[in-house]
């Protein structure tokens, strides 16, 4: 026990976060649970309106914050940056430790808010609302998020520094696996973008308790500057959130279909140009606030441009595929998902950031699907595609590919049944955040419900397979796919120190001609 | 990494002096009414003093190209949260919202 909690070991923490993150995904789907329960029926009995409002917020703060944000960078990041650019550490072991720790410390806070009362601005706190009018446990909630964004902040830091100068000797910066450079962007945003978030927390803080006019306007403040310093964090922020699942499906969709990336260049490029260009957007999510017409105008155009990386990668991927020698193994069948899903996202991504369509589906349900298709359907689409890939690397042992197949299988039907009629039920005028709604809505609840409940089966299956393939999984070789990976030349699970001798790279990312021998089963 | 260079103690004593006295001129300019330039004059100051600390007590005077570009990096963010900003707030009578 106290061999883990003082670990300085990249693999552990990363088992850590694992643990954590996981605890506050099933904490999270809890509330969405019960938000699913209670929509039901159109007249809102199951709670109170008060009770429901802190339902919809605790969900999004505990999946944003505690859950999404650090779940594939500080999970599998942690565990595979290391290795894939052949370093025995991340550059920074104990500040690795640190921000496990600040993760769990603003856990915690958020967990006590919760537990104390709740709280009920929505994920979002705007203000003045926020910070005047709100009756719940803001302030407890805010700093456990302003903690959290410190073990953010660290953990890119230390990727960043980490691919500057730990890579192993020959690892060029365009030798480096396209997972990698998605690590690297991310980290980017995580370093520029989560200080913005903990200024304008600590503001709300200064409005709420010393009542300094800042947001609310009959102290002098502008409410809108609140959603303005909110969404400079928070737009980068989704791709905090996407980017790293872009970058496993890069690995899986190449080590499938035993091909090179399509344009390699273009996709690790693509990843830099996501995170510089979603700093520029932020302002489509102020389109029926106060902001003035022309920043919409600007805002909008500018919302255009960062789906032209994104249109590449999901291109270059569709085009590796082509003659490629593709097997259905578990993380091939989650990255297709991704690229369904992710897609359906991104595509009604540029329908609201069309100022005429927004002011029609803004605040509906059709915004709630058109993000969810994004962080469920691609980010835990890719993240369970990560999952499986690497569990053998970070066990030593095999998941059932049956039972895998079957739940990806499960998770797709489930997603869409769940999310595919919030975007009717929005385009039908459904407001998010009521829990009372008009009688003939309730078809299309009922049908969400019911997929949120197969959406559940399907997450709690890999819960329990992996689980018992610790204990009675087959014994993973150190490379069961045939992958290109530094972190696969090394055994599973890999040693304390990660590499028997340092390892010297003399090849592309992905040049297969190299694992010939190693391919166990092709087709 | 070893070899950063560092600047004696003096130096540091006179930038530190100097600190202390732009510090006292802000506090001075706030007591005369410049009108709009108030603002500016602060803004000015402000902007002299962090020149001073990132330069000499931050050591960005020695530092590699990297680190430059990391601060650089930093300040053209900061630009880009007040440029974009205020393209709201500069401009919210320039088109009309039929209706509102
Ligand atoms: C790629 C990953 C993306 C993620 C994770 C994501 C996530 C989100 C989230 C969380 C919201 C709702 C925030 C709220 O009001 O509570 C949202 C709204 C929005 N998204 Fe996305 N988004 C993504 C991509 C895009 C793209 C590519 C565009 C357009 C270029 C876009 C345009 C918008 C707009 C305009 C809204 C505001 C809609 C409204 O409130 O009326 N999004 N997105
Ligand atoms: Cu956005």
């Amino acid at each position: 026990m106290k061999s883990w909690l003082l670990t300085k070991d990249h693999k552990r923490i990363a088992v850590l976060y694992l643990a954590t993150v996981t605890l506050f995904f099933f904490l999270g789907g809890a509330f969405a649970t019960l938000i699913r329960v209670e929509l039901l029926t159109p007249q809102g009995g199951l709670v109170s309106s008060e009770t429901y409002n802190k339902l919809f917020t605790m969900h999004g703060v505990t999946m944003v914050f505690f859950f999404l944000i650090p779940s594939i960078p500080a999970t599998l990041g942690n565990f595979f940056l290391p290795l894939m650019i052949g370093a025995r550490d991340l550059a920074f072991p104990r500040i690795n430790l640190l921000s496990w720790y600040l993760l769990v410390i603003g856990g915690l806070l958020a967990l006590f808010a919760m537990l104390a009362g709740g709280v009920d601005t929505g994920w979002t706190f705007y203000t003045p609302y926020s910070t005047t009018y709100s009756n719940s446990w803001v302030i407890a909630t805010a700093l456990g998020i302003f903690v959290a964004g410190f073990s953010s902040i660290l953990t890119g830091l230390n990727f960043i520094v980490t691919v500057h100068r730990m890579r192993a000797p020959g690892m060029t910066w365009f030798r480096m696996p396209l997972f990698v450079w998605s690590m690297y962007a991310t980290s980017l945003i995580q370093v520029l973008g989560t200080p913005v978030l903990a200024v304008t927390l600590v503001l709300v803080f200064c409005e709420r308790v010393f009542h300094i006019g800042i947001f609310d306007p009959a102290l002098g403040g502008d409410p809108v500057l609140f959603q303005h310093l909110f969404w400079f964090y928070s737009h980068p922020a989704v791709y905090i959130m996407v980017l790293p699942g872009m970058g496993v499906i890069s690995e899986v969709i190449s080590v499938f279909s035993r091909k090179s990336v399509f344009g390699y260049a273009f996709v690790a490029f693509s990843s830099v140009a996501i995170a510089v260009l979603g700093f520029l957007v932020w302002g489509h999510h102020l389109f029926v606030s106060t902001q003035s017409v022309y920043a919409g105008m600007v805002f909008s155009f500018l919302s255009y441009f960062v789906a032209i990386p994104s249109a590449i990668k999901v291109f270059n991927w569709t085009a590796t595929l082509y003659k490629g020698s593709i097997s259905f193994a578990t993380p091939m069948l989650y990255a297709f998902g991704f690229i369904g899903l992710f897609t359906i996202g991104g595509l009604t991504g540029l329908f609201v950031a069309s100022l005429g369509i927004d002011v029609h589906v803004t605040d509906t349900y059709f915004v709630i699907a058109h993000f969810h298709y994004i962080m469920v359907g691609g980010t835990i689409m890719a993240y369970m595609a990560g999952m499986h890939y690497w569990w053998p690397k970070m066990t030593g042992r095999m998941y059932p590919e049956g039972w895998a197949k079957l739940s990806a299988l499960v998770i797709f039907l489930g997603f869409n049944l769940t999310f595919f009629p919030q975007f009717i039920l929005g385009y039908l005028g459904m407001p998010r955040r009521y829990h009372v709604y008009p009688d003939e809505f309730q078809v299309l609840h009922v049908l969400s419900t019911a997929g949120a409940s197969v959406l559940a089966v399907g997450y709690l299956m890999p819960m329990i397979y992996f689980i018992w393939s610790l204990r009675y999984g087959a014994l993973a070789p150190a490379n069961p796919w045939g992958a290109t990976g530094l972190e696969w030349k090394t055994a599973s699970p890999p040693p304390v120190h990660n590499f028997d001798e340092a390892p010297v790279v003399t090849h592309e990312a992905y040049d297969y001609s190299t694992v010939m021998g190693e391919v166990i089963e092709v087709g | 990494m070893a070899t950063e260079r560092v600047d004696s103690v003096k130096t540091y004593a006179a930038v530190w002096i100097v600190l202390l006295i732009l510090t006292a001129l802000t506090t001075a300019v706030a007591y005369v009414d410049l009108g709009a330039f108030s603002v500016v004059a602060a803004l000015v100051i402000a902007v002299v003093k962090m020149l001073l600390v990132a330069l000499f007590f931050m050591h960005l005077r020695h530092s590699t190209h990297l680190t430059r570009l990391v601060v650089t990096g930093g300040l053209v963010w900061l630009m880009i949260l007040l440029l974009l900003s205020f393209a709201d707030f500069m401009t919210r009578g320039w088109v009309g919202v039929p209706g509102r």
